[in-house]
């Protein structure tokens, strides 16, 4: 079975960050997230009721729905700050932000348990400065427009039901779905990130060729 | 409709979700355009009546307009269910927005699991339907209506109409669904361009059934026939389900321009059954499955009555209200329908008092909006409001005597120690009365004459500061060759910054 990859690009402001990911990853999890599993006798399960709750961005001219589940928005709300983190503050840079689903499939001893990845969505971030707030507000609009592209994508993608995990036996349900949250169920998933500068290369050299050209005059 | 190798409880249960589906969608689509923002909770115990594992308050009203548009019908081939909606202002003047369409076609997946994975697949259109309501042109719109404008909705059944959107409208799809008879689509049209005009010379469109009124928002449109609202009212509220529309409502008073003058296209009804409501009755509401097998087979399902219209609104809890709406209101709104709200002040003149300021003796003056075109005509001088009385140009008289800084600039209105006002300068001799200092030989008026006159910096002298460009110049290259034998400090320096 192959991994199914999705990638998404966006140019924000360095203070959009935040609630583009926000939006783009609850939109993802909104739609990989069940209500919680209840086993019963002979093998039956019910499922739970999963709410949702309007969000309004403050410096996006966007709105999004979430599951109403602040345990996992406290998550999601974690990952995209670290990886704002690393973006830098108010600096130019690029960055890539992978929401990975996954099975866990049991090793026998030693090894341990494999994580099979089978979606993964990349959402590649460029981060520009803005000179006045004229350019804000324009940028406010026109990234408001492209995260509803990017919604309408991600709806397109998930609509074409293609793979999904089958649903688990109740010993088994650990291996596809994250069962740690009390109010829903996202199939297990993580997230992961990497940055990098506009320049491509470190500032040292950089640096280093500024020294030497000057010298060359 | 080949359906004969479904099984009868398989075609059932296709049916009830198919019904409900239909009026879920309808309720999703409505909320989304009341104004407000959604929330509704998680539960992690199935209540039972929750369809498709959502979330989503029934408003009676809303289900009742549904029931009443199917009139018995299921959405089928040849056979859709659309809700329109529209925009309407507080002067008639109405637009369609988009319409929502749940059609079916006649490519069938005779393999699939209606139980299961129908259901599933169900529940994910649902929700990709919450996600697409929330990014079309309407949604906006629709958190701004109040006064100016409202928005409302009108579901048919049959054929889709879409010749009211204009020009140029978009489709997006939100999804579909394979079922043993036929794939559920469901996808919206909507209007692009949004450019309102003044529909004055054009036929009033007939009143469209539903409003959709914030109910924290005073009604301002009044003679609305038989529309409904379908205001959601509070669960506890004692009122009947489909009560009728407030006929005597105050008409909107507030006036406003509109833009350039546009087409409105006017969208004939359909004609809508107004049947009977049907009873349902039965319904697959929790989920039950055999896991590890693919998609679960269901096993015996606790049929409970269907309380569709019914659901229980107290274990749903709403948010407060929004109190942060995205976009300023002026520009998008402009930019969109142009069509805005404009006091009436806006085109009258203005009257405001100047505020009188603290230290000023005389009454502010009276000045209007009409005789000003300056910025900051306040602040000009008028024929009326002679100079020697404005406070801004003639400061308030000290108890003493006039400041020192005026003394030292000018000679005239220098206080009791000025000459009178002339065209020529007079020395006057300084005489601040508070200044005199018996330890220091230099007085307050001295130092003050020579601050106001400092010599200028030693190392600012242009012959100084072309010696030291020479002199930096060759020491350069002896200073950057020591730079780069210590390159690897500055590298080292360098990493330890990142």
């Amino acid at each position: 079975m192959n991994c199914r990859s999705e990638a998404l690009e966006v140019s924000v402001e360095g203070r959009q960050v935040d609630e583009a990911m926000l939006a783009l990853l609850h939109t993802i999890l909104l739609h990989r997230s069940t209500g919680k599993f209840h086993y019963k006798k002979e093998g039956t399960y019910s499922i739970g009721t999963v709410g949702t709750q309007d969000i309004d961005c403050d410096f996006i001219d966007f709105s999004f729905v979430r599951v109403s589940s602040d345990e996992l928005d406290r998550a999601i709300r974690k990952a995209v700050g670290e990886f704002k983190d690393a973006m830098g503050n108010g600096m130019d840079g690029m960055g890539q932000i992978s929401l990975e689903f996954y099975q866990k499939k049991k090793s026998r001893w030693p090894f341990s348990d494999e994580c099979i990845p089978w979606e993964v969505w990349s959402i590649k971030v460029n981060v520009v400065n803005l000179a006045n707030e004229q350019e804000r507000q324009i940028c406010r609009e026109k990234v408001g427009e492209k995260l509803g592209e990017k919604v309408i994508n991600i709806v397109e993608v998930i609509n074409r039901h293609e793979y999904l995990p089958k649903m688990p036996t109740q010993s088994e349900v650990d291996n596809v779905f994250d069962t740690s949250l009390k109010d829903v169920q996202p199939y297990l998933y993580k997230i992961t990130f990497q940055i990098t500068d506009t320049l491509g290369s470190s500032v040292s050299t950089t640096m280093r060729r500024l020294i030497k050209d000057t010298l060359a005059l | 409709m080949m359906d004969s190798d479904l099984s009868p409880q398989d075609k059932k249960d296709l049916d009830k979700f198919i019904k409900f589906f239909a009026l879920k969608t309808v309720q999703v689509i409505v909320q989304a355009r009341l104004g407000e923002k959604v929330c509704t909770r998680s539960l992690s115990s199935p209540t039972g009546s929750d369809w498709f594992n959502l979330a989503i308050k029934d408003i009676p009203e809303v289900t009742h307009e549904a029931k009443k548009a199917l009139s018995g019908q299921l959405p089928g081939i040849g056979r859709s269910m659309c809700v329109e909606i529209s925009l309407k202002t507080s002067e008639g003047d109405s637009m369609e927005l988009e319409t929502w369409c749940l059609e079916m076609n006649e490519k069938c997946d005779k393999d699939i699991k209606v139980s299961y994975t129908v259901y599933n697949r169900l529940s994910l259109l649902l929700k990709s339907l919450l996600a697409i309501t929330r990014v079309t042109p309407a949604y906006k719109l629709s958190r701004k209506q109040g006064h100016d404008y409202v928005i409302l909705y009108r579901i048919y059944f049959g054929e889709v109409q879409l010749t009211g959107l204009g020009e140029g409208f978009q489709t997006v799809r939100v999804g579909v669904v394979g079922t043993p008879i036929g794939t559920i689509t469901l996808s919206c049209a909507y209007r692009t361009n949004l450019a309102f005009m003044s529909t004055r010379q054009f036929e009033r469109t007939a009143p469209i059934m539903g409003i959709i009124i914030d109910h924290f928002v005073e009604r301002p449109f009044g003679n609305m026939g038989h529309m409904r609202p379908c205001n959601y009212r509070a669960p506890g509220e004692d009122e009947g389900a489909y009560n009728g529309v407030e006929d005597s409502q105050e008409v909107c008073t507030t006036s406003f321009s509109t833009s350039p003058p546009s087409q409105v296209r006017m969208s004939p009804l359909s004609k809508v059954d107004l049947c009977n409501m049907c009873n349902f009755r039965g319904g697959v509401h929790g989920e039950m499955g055999i896991p590890g097998k693919e998609g679960g087979v269901p096993q015996q399902v606790p049929v409970q009555p269907c309380h569709g219209a019914q659901a229980e609104h107290g274990r749903v809890s709403s948010c407060p209200p929004a109190d942060h709406v995205p976009a300023t209101p002026s520009k998008t709104l402009s930019r969109s329908i142009e069509v805005k709200g404009v006091s009436p002040c806006d085109v009258l003149e203005t009257t405001f008092t100047r505020k009188v300021g603290a230290f000023v003796n005389k009454p502010g003056t009276q000045v209007t909006t009409a005789s000003l075109d300056l910025p900051f005509a306040a602040f000009a001088p008028r024929a009326y409001d002679l100079e020697e009385n404005d406070p801004m140009v003639q400061p308030p008289e000290s108890p003493a005597t006039s400041s020192p800084l005026q003394g030292s600039l000018h000679s005239q209105g220098s206080g009791e120690s000025g000459g009178p006002a002339q065209d020529d300068f007079v020395m006057v001799d300084f005489k601040p009365a508070f200044s005199k200092d018996d330890l220091l030989p230099m007085d307050l008026g001295t130092f003050y004459r020579e601050f106001q006159n400092p010599p200028q910096l030693a190392s600012l002298t242009i012959d100084v500061s072309s010696q030291s460009m020479a002199e930096d110049l060759d020491s350069l290259p002896e200073k950057l060759a020591v730079y780069e034998k210590n390159i690897d400090e500055f590298d080292a320096f360098v990493d330890t910054l990142q």
